[in-house]
């Protein structure tokens, strides 16, 4: 088992781009999977206090995805565009409806490794340095806790 | 620290001159002069660029006898550090939940693979 490298990030001071950088145990063709699959999707990407319902999920160029979270009643829809879904990449847009102006272009990249391990890169470009800030300070409002609580759930109940 | 504040620290910082002498900065405070002299502008825009970091709060220029030196204020970069970082943790967590569910995949099709291993 190889020791996980931690997230990296970098905000670029030139253009309002946040870049996200991580390596997986797992190939480029499961990292495709986990991103478009809906239920696996599903799985990972809201914390723990969140629950993410799908509610429209089309993984081809040129489909369009929608996903609500729910938090205490409360619910937040994301939306956006796979733009474009090849084995190496996804081109999409994210939108979050509360604010359906703003609109961040997403490149997600899934370079092989080998040794069924792959490092996934992402850049979210928005429009404004403000908006990115915004995006950066929503990094505030979850928990850090909550991810190694799901961790630990996943681990306990055998999905691991 | 409110959303403006970060969001002029980094448009103070989009500038290649100002990001070059806050690079510069962090070797030493400097005069204004001693900052101007690498770059082919003029004084005057210059004291616009320092203007702009100092409203950034980037910089200070504490007073004293003159030339005043310009002082970079390291604390603003602390603060920006520990909005990246918490942004960065999070990433990290949902990235922790992506493991699980490759490792869970992972399981899964070797599984698959054993049975039709056995099948053949």
């Amino acid at each position: 088992m190889s020791t996980i490298t931690e997230t990296t990030i970098e905000a670029d001071p030139n253009v309002p781009i946040i870049r996200i950088t991580r390596e997986f145990a797992g190939t480029p063709e499961q990292l495709l999977r986990a991103h478009t699959d809906p239920k696996l999707f599903a799985q990972w990407i809201g914390p723990s206090s969140l629950q993410t319902r799908i509610e429209e999920w089309d993984a081809r160029s040129g489909g369009s995805w929608r996903f609500v979270s729910t938090r205490d009643g409360e619910e937040h829809a994301f939306r956006g565009c796979f733009h474009e879904v090849r084995p190496d990449r996804i081109v999409q847009t994210f939108t979050y409806e509360g604010d359906p102006d703003g609109v961040a272009l997403e490149t997600l990249w899934f370079e092989d490794l080998g040794n069924g391990r792959t490092r996934l890169r992402t850049q979210s470009l928005v429009d404004s340095f403000e908006s990115r800030d915004a995006w950066l300070k929503s990094g505030m409002e979850v928990g850090v806790n909550e991810g190694y609580a799901k961790l630990e759930e996943m681990l306990a109940d055998g999905t691991v | 620290m409110a959303v403006d504040e970060l969001s002029r620290i980094f448009a103070a910082l989009a500038d290649p001159t100002r990001r070059d002498m806050v690079t510069r900065l962090t070797a030493g405070d400097a005069t204004v002069n001693q900052l101007a002299e690498p770059y082919q502008i003029s004084l005057q825009a210059v004291y616009k660029h320092l203007r702009v970091l100092e409203g950034a709060g980037v910089v200070t220029r504490p007073p004293g006898p003159q030339p005043r030196p310009v002082r970079l204020e390291a604390e603003v970069f602390d603060l920006m550090d520990k909005w990246i970082e918490r942004y960065r943790r999070q990433a990290e967590q949902r990235y922790r939940r992506l493991d699980a569910v490759l490792a869970h995949l992972n399981d899964t099709e070797t599984s698959n693979d054993e049975q039709k291993g056995s099948a053949a």
